[in-house]
């Protein structure tokens, strides 16, 4: 039977899988977009859960206003990384160290 | 009475305002006017209220004016005390300010700065009779102090010369030392009455003498003497006494009315005014007298001699009036405060005539006052010589002129207190006032005879523009030169032993010398006729008389005598060393001190640790955190993660 721990679990895994995303790559920034993608869906997947076992659904309303920010979100930042192609001809991270002290 | 001591007092102040601030657009003509009227008008109002003092027997006004504040049952007030004493110096102050007034018109005609020297000797007049008339020690302080700035302003009157900016600065500084005393003393009578005013403190005296205070550990002075000393280390300043003598001789770097108005006549006195004032004080007090005595003597003979190696004309006047400041320290220094302000009364007159004559030289020679490039003036300049003559006469005590009774009687009021032991050191005094007597004709007739006789040392140029000064220089010192004749005998009898000071000045019965002296008093005319018979006049003839051959007869002996006495006329010109020591000890110590303060105090600690040291300090750190800003996105993001991930656990595990 799939109950609430392992949901929690399940969304724990996809969280570490993005942080791990964030830490390792060294690469590619929409692959940092995808991480930070993948952790909101985490947390989504955390409201789904409780909203689902506790009986309220206002966390589920929740998870709706969560996914039209990280969509929106999304699309900044898919705009933003065009710019900065054009600025730079390159998007890999390592380079990107414009904020250096 | 209330308005007119006000009128007085407002009158100089009230010209020196309009003078002074709207000097540039009322014009030269305005501006000396306005100034002569408010000083002239105050001259007249002091001469109405000593006639009412002497004659209409007008009591003894002491009022406050105005409080300015109270603290600590403190009254910090403005008030006047006119006795006969202020009256008598009211006159002085206003008739001497009023004649250097009219011969300014003359003396600066060619002057940028006239309105503002007007404005400078009208606030001078305002300063010096607020002191005088003043009846707290607060108001004294305040006339004390404005009288110094102006004299600061005026000795610096050309303040594009180096020389007069040294001498300024060294008049301020030397008086500050002076002021610090003064301050001690009148600190010291606050802190035993509790009160600011002269008549709180004349009563307390008797109180006052059963303290003791403790300067250092292991000493125990009588706080009399010490309040005593201490203001009279202000009157030393102010006076020019030994070792705070230094600033006047210097002084002389202002122009010449002031030289006779402010470092003859009238400033210069305000510390025996100051001495005589405080007489209920002094009286207490022997040791202090003696003080007072010893340094008085010391000033009155050792200054003459430095009058005699002079050149400078005016610098042989300033010796002089040096010694007869030192002469009316001594009539203190003996309980003879009547004397002493007699002396200063005539002393005001006959110095202010000699300095306004050697002005009046100085403009005859183009402003030169070298006196070795002299001689000779005489025919040129009859009126200058004539009043000057009697200046001279006057100084040097010849009997029938001013000068003669007040220092005769000084002679006599020593020889009185030598005899009756009042006070100690009176021998010594006794010594120097004699011989300062021999000492004071040498100098002065030598000046006399250089400048006026003898061969013409002019250059030809100015020989050929010799002329009698214009009438606003002469008739000044006419009208100066009557009273330097007669004055003195006729005020001698009320003044000295009449009972004209009454209650103003106070003298213990035990010290009362001027009594003795007028025990033997018949008149002016008998003091004339004893004064020839005396030594002093014995003295003053043989110095007269030294000064003629040696200046006159054989000018040569001088010079040879100067080489074959090369130690002492080194001594002499260097000063006794004063300035040497004053320049390259004191002066010196306080720049090494100063630079020391400055190096270590404010460049290394204030500036190098605190100012740019906080700066670096945070630049260090700076640059140390910087090296955490990689500027890569990722290691933020680990940096965010972490910290709330730390944030998370500690919550988790301790909340």
């Amino acid at each position: 039977m799939i109950g609430l721990p392992q949901v929690l679990l399940l969304a724990g895994i996809l969280f570490s899988i993005a942080v791990a995303g964030i830490f390792l790559n060294r690469k590619n920034v929409i692959v940092l977009l995808m991480c930070i993608e993948l952790m909101l869906l985490a947390v989504n997947f955390n409201f789904i859960a409780f909203s689902h076992f506790l009986g309220d659904l206002s966390g589920q309303i929740f998870v709706f206003f969560i996914l039209t920010v990280a969509a929106a979100e999304a699309a900044i930042g898919l705009a933003i990384l065009v710019v900065l192609f054009r600025e730079r001809k390159s998007i890999n991270v390592e380079e990107l160290d414009m904020m250096r002290g | 009475m209330h308005t007119l001591l006000l009128t007085i007092v407002l009158a100089p102040l009230l010209a020196s305002l309009i003078a002074g601030l709207f000097g540039t657009f009322i014009g030269r003509v305005i501006s000396h006017c306005v100034t002569i009227a408010g000083v002239g008008l105050s001259l007249a109002l002091s001469a109405l209220v000593l006639s009412r003092m002497m004659t209409a027997g007008e009591p003894t006004f002491e009022e406050t004016l105005y409080t300015w504040m109270v603290t600590d049952g403190i009254h910090f007030e403005v008030g006047f005390l006119v006795d006969h004493l202020t009256a008598l110096m009211m006159v002085v102050v206003t008739f001497v300010s009023l004649m250097v007034h009219i011969y300014t018109i003359g003396y600066m005609h060619e002057d940028e700065g006239y309105s503002r020297f007007f404005s400078y000797i009208s606030l001078f007049t305002f300063a010096m009779l607020m002191l005088v008339m003043s009846n707290n020690f607060l108001q004294l302080f305040f006339g004390w102090e404005a009288v110094g700035v102006v004299s600061y302003l005026l000795i610096g009157f050309w303040f594009t010369r180096p020389s007069a900016i040294f001498a300024n600065m060294k008049a301020f500084l030397v008086n500050r030392v002076g002021d610090f005393g003064f301050v001690l003393g009148i600190a010291s009578l606050v802190y035993y009455t509790g009160s600011l005013s002269y008549s709180d403190a004349f009563h307390a005296a008797p109180m006052i003498v059963t303290h003791t205070i403790t300067p250092w550990a292991g000493t125990s002075w009588n706080a009399m003497t010490f309040t005593c000393i201490c203001l009279f280390i202000g009157a030393m300043g102010k006076s020019a006494q030994v070792p705070l003598h230094v600033w006047l001789p210097d002084s002389m770097e202002g122009p010449t009315p002031i030289s006779a108005l402010i470092h003859a006549a009238t400033m210069v006195t305000a510390g025996i005014f100051m001495v005589a004032r405080m007489s209920p004080l002094f009286e207490l007090s022997p040791t202090a007298r003696t003080f007072v005595l010893v340094i008085g003597a010391t000033t009155a003979l050792f200054m003459g001699f430095l009058g005699i190696i002079a050149n400078d004309i005016k610098r042989v006047v300033a010796y002089s009036t040096l010694s007869q400041l030192g002469y009316m320290t001594v009539a203190l220094g003996v309980s003879a405060y009547s004397v002493a302000i007699f002396h200063l009364m005539t002393h005001a007159f006959f110095k202010a005539l000699l300095f306004l004559a050697a002005g009046s030289v100085i403009i005859g020679m183009h402003h030169e006052q070298d006196m070795r490039k002299m001689g000779g003036l005489r025919r040129y300049m009859p009126i200058t010589y004539w009043t000057s003559l009697i200046g001279a006469l006057a100084l040097i005590g010849f009997p029938g002129f001013a000068g003669f009774y007040s220092k005769d009687s000084i002679i006599e009021a020593v020889h009185a207190a030598l005899e009756k032991g009042t006070v100690a050191g009176a021998g010594y005094a006794y010594f120097c006032v004699v011989a300062g007597v021999f000492i004071t004709a040498f100098y002065t007739f030598r000046m006399i005879f250089m400048t006026f006789h003898g061969e013409e040392r002019m250059d030809h140029h100015t020989q050929e523009h010799l002329h009698e000064s214009p009438a606003v220089v002469w008739v000044p010192l006419v009208l100066l030169a009557i009273p330097s004749i007669f004055i003195g005998g006729l005020t001698m009898g009320p003044l000295l032993f009449g009972d004209y000071f009454g209650q103003a000045i106070h003298v213990n019965e035990a010290n009362n010398v001027v009594a003795e002296l007028g025990a033997e008093w018949k008149g002016p005319w008998a003091f004339i006729l004893a004064g020839f018979t005396s030594a002093p006049f014995y003295l003053a003839a043989s110095g007269v008389v030294t000064a003629w051959a040696l200046y006159l007869k054989w000018p040569a002996i001088p010079s040879a005598v100067a080489l074959r006495l090369a130690p002492i006329y080194r001594l002499l010109e260097n000063k006794y060393f004063f300035d040497w020591f004053n320049e390259n000890v004191i002066a010196l110590g306080s720049r090494v001190l100063g630079r020391g303060f400055w190096r270590v105090g404010d460049q290394f600690l204030i500036d190098g640790a605190l100012v740019n040291g906080s700066a670096r300090s945070v630049g260090v750190l700076g640059t140390l955190l910087r090296q955490i800003q990689s500027g890569l996105l990722y290691h933020y993001a680990f940096a965010m993660i972490i910290g709330l991930s730390a944030l998370l656990g500690y919550l988790l595990w301790h909340a």
